[in-house]
């Protein structure tokens, strides 16, 4: 086993002995706890759930879309699957996925602090989580909504006879949950981190977690406040929204907007930063360009809030203002190219090791990179007239999304679910399913690019005859993206039962998540480690490795 | 399990934990009320004709109201200093002061919100209402949540006085930053929907 005890950091609590897992017993014990691990799980329950229903309603639509005629379900409830789909994929997993499952767990870890610095509040954000989950189930079941996730004015506000204000006030709750997660994470990082672990020294994930908070604290009150004048309107009929008594539909636009656009970058960012720790345990070497990975980081967060019109091009906003966002929008490339090319650069003569978390991160940096530059067809004028509505967004927003953010989650919950749990994964199975993920990924999303150029609408039931091939093609995509992901429920389930133990450190990668015994013990250390050495210090501990052969 | 700086402030920059927390919290805020005074900036210059403050709503109430405002920002600060100096029972008189301005301020509004409904002057008349209603109602939700919190800490929280006398403190004060923002708030508030 390859306890490396390098940079002199003790490596603390045997195996066997006890940890945040079996400390305590009973129900009680879960639910009231603030150790940020437990909460970890809570969430990893919670999402994963929500992942499965969200994951439910997009099998029903591609099974709907495999004949051009509308034959399984009616226009309308049709509609109401797409909205619930895009509601509790993005609002219940996208957003807390990585920040408050991952983030949760190893963040405090990575800082070598003991736990957070508000870790009631913690707990809090869980409840509040919880509260919204049940309130959209609720409407769910009680008949659903088909306002698209987007809850467009006037639709939302006069027409839609649904559960609007059920829905929003869910999507409401959920945001303070956010906004409470992403102060606690920014008063960590300033507070928490062990001695000698300075700014420059934090791993790239960290980095990006508290980019990802400061739009979390930012952006999320503008839509808390916006769902708010929306269900006001509906509720007692004030026309902020409503043109016929002098208010102004674009304005809910542009205000929706304004938080949603940086919310794709609360999505991403988690998962750039997971991108950044798998690339370099596993190429073994330093990240290429820390200070350019960590500054974009917030280069993007920052230009986030500056794009949100991009969204507003046939809403009947000004050529001129079109143009500037259309030139700002352009300019978020910056940012995440850098990091694309640093990671890129790190993967550069480095010995790859090809295990799981790494298939995966590999899936994710050609994804993401599609995702991406075709996000730069949308933000072009011209072009984004031509494709606006079209299945073109949609394939544009689950390559970013899906093929970014998914994939780097499960590359996240495969790196790091040796020391959640202590257990090895079956690295066979894994493998295969880190396989038929992408396949079934680009199957299922690329035939959408085409489709949209070609002109295919997204949001309806039926199509033009001629699409039907592509559809075909999507769907069976789906079905194998389906298999992809069922089989890490079984085999890390199979694992905590029957996994190899994991020990401390499996990967042989450096950060201080690896110095503690696997699962950590309570408060993560026995002692509180003092840095003094540089994040991805992989070229010591190769000098070191070399050095013990040697002997 | 020891959090650092949970109670004493860090050296280097003076804050404890939850004084950095609350201005983040603040900054928060800003963004919440910032949507809002957008909204009425954009609706009001996209409407071709928008009433003057001064002729739908009653200023002199809200000149009133204003003034206690600021009176029981000035109490807190008096609250907090008390509690520092070890004079509890004067710390306690003047949360309670702060406590009294809080709900005169909303007896005041009550009155205000009164007399439109008597005038029939509905969310759902205008748009001018309607963001005026939605305006101070949620600026009157942050004065309703500072009374929970400062009738918590003059009545059963503060015991907390007797056995961690810092955190008590620590507590009032950051209770008191967000009091000062709710006062600026209507500090907004006040020019820009009533004398604009």
């Amino acid at each position: 086993m390859s306890s490396l005890t390098l940079h002199d950091v003790r490596i603390t609590g045997a195996e066997g002995s006890r940890n945040y897992i079996n400390d305590e017993y009973g129900a009680l014990s879960w639910l009231l706890t603030k150790d940020h691990k437990r909460i970890a799980i809570l969430y990893l329950i919670s999402i994963t759930i929500m992942f499965l229903l969200g994951g439910s309603f997009a099998v029903i639509m591609r099974v709907e879309l495999l004949t051009p005629e509308g034959d399984l379900l009616t226009s309308d409830t049709y509609n109401k699957m797409f909205t619930l789909h895009g509601i509790v994929m993005i609002f219940f997993f996208l957003i807390p996925v990585i920040p408050a499952i991952l983030g949760n767990f190893i963040l405090p870890i990575q800082l070598g602090a003991k736990d957070f610095a508000f870790p009631k509040i913690n707990l809090l954000s869980w409840y509040l989580y919880i509260f919204a989950a049940a309130v959209g189930l609720y409407v769910i079941i009680t008949g659903g909504v088909d306002t698209g996730w987007t809850f467009y004015t006037p639709f939302s506000t006069q027409y839609s006879n649904t559960h609007v204000i059920g829905v929003t006030f869910a999507g409401f709750i959920a945001g303070f949950s956010s906004i409470l997660t992403g102060l606690n994470f920014i008063v960590t990082i300033h507070r928490m981190r062990a001695p000698g672990l300075t700014w420059y020294r934090l791993p790239l994930f960290v980095w990006a977690l508290y980019a990802t908070s400061v739009v979390m604290l930012l952006a999320t009150p503008v839509l808390a406040i916006t769902l708010v004048m929306l269900m006001f309107e509906r509720f007692t009929g004030i026309g902020i929204f409503n043109p016929a008594i002098g208010g102004d539909p674009v304005l809910y636009q542009h205000m929706f907007w304004f938080y949603s656009h940086p919310a794709v970058y609360i999505m991403i960012l988690p998962a750039m930063g997971v991108a950044s720790e798998v690339v370099a345990a596993f190429t073994r070497k330093k990240i290429f360009g820390y200070r350019f990975v960590a500054f974009s980081s917030l280069g993007i967060a920052f230009l986030g809030f500056l794009v949100w019109a991009h969204h507003l091009f046939v809403a009947g906003i000004s050529v001129y203002s079109a143009l500037i966002f259309a030139f700002l929008s352009f300019f978020v490339a910056v940012p995440s190219a850098i990091k694309v090319f640093n990671w890129t650069a790190t993967l550069y003569k480095a010995s790859v090791s090809w295990a799981t978390p790494m298939l995966y991160i590999l899936g994710f940096i050609g994804l993401f990179t599609i995702g991406g530059v075709t996000g730069l067809f949308l933000a072009a004028l011209g072009l984004d007239i031509h494709v606006h509505d079209t299945y073109f967004v949609v394939a544009h927003f689950h390559y970013v999304m899906v093929g970014g953010t998914v994939m780097a989650y499960l590359a996240g919950i495969h790196y790091w679910w040796p020391k959640i749990t202590g257990r090895m994964y079956n690295e066979f199975w894994a493998r295969l399913a880190a396989l038929l993920v992408f396949v079934g990924f680009n199957l299922t999303f690329f035939p959408q690019f085409i489709l949209g150029y070609l002109g295919m609408p997204r949001r309806y039931h039926a199509y033009a005859p001629e699409f039907q091939v592509l559809n075909v093609m999507s769907t069976a995509g789906a079905s194998i993206l389906a298999v992809g992901y069922a089989l890490p429920l079984i085999y890390l389930g199979f694992s905590l039962r029957f996994g190899r133990k994991a020990g401390v450190n499996p990967w042989g990668a450096v950060g201080l998540e690896w110095t503690t015994s696997s699962p950590p013990p309570k408060h993560n250390f026995e002692e509180t480690p003092v840095v003094t050495w540089d994040a991805y210090d992989y070229p010591a501990m190769m000098k070191a490795v070399g050095e013990t052969q040697n002997v | 399990m020891e959090i650092p700086y949970n109670v004493a402030p860090r050296p280097d920059t003076g804050l404890y934990n939850a004084k950095l927390g609350i201005w983040l919290f603040l900054a928060s805020e800003v963004m919440l009320f910032g949507a809002l005074f957008s909204s009425l900036i954009l609706l009001r210059s996209g409407a071709p004709s928008w009433p003057r403050g001064w002729e739908e709503l009653n200023v002199p109430l809200a000149t009133i109201n204003t003034f206690v405002l600021i009176f029981s920002s000035v109490a807190v600060v008096m609250a907090w200093a008390n509690f520092r100096l070890g004079q509890f029972s004067k710390g306690r008189i003047w949360l309670g002061v702060t406590l009294l301005c809080a709900a005169g301020f909303m007896v005041i509004k009550g009155f205000e919100y009164a007399h439109k409904f008597h005038l029939h002057h509905y969310p759902s008349t205008s748009n001018f209402f309607a963001i005026y209603f939605v305006m101070t109602g949620l600026h009157g939700l942050h004065v309703l949540g500072g009374v929970v919190v400062f009738g918590y800490f003059a009545g059963p929280g503060s015991k907390m006085y007797f056995s961690e006398r810092q955190r008590f403190i620590n507590r009032i004060e950051v209770a008191g930053l967000y009091w000062h923002f709710v006062d600026l708030v209507w500090i907004f508030l006040f020019p820009t929907l009533y004398l604009l």
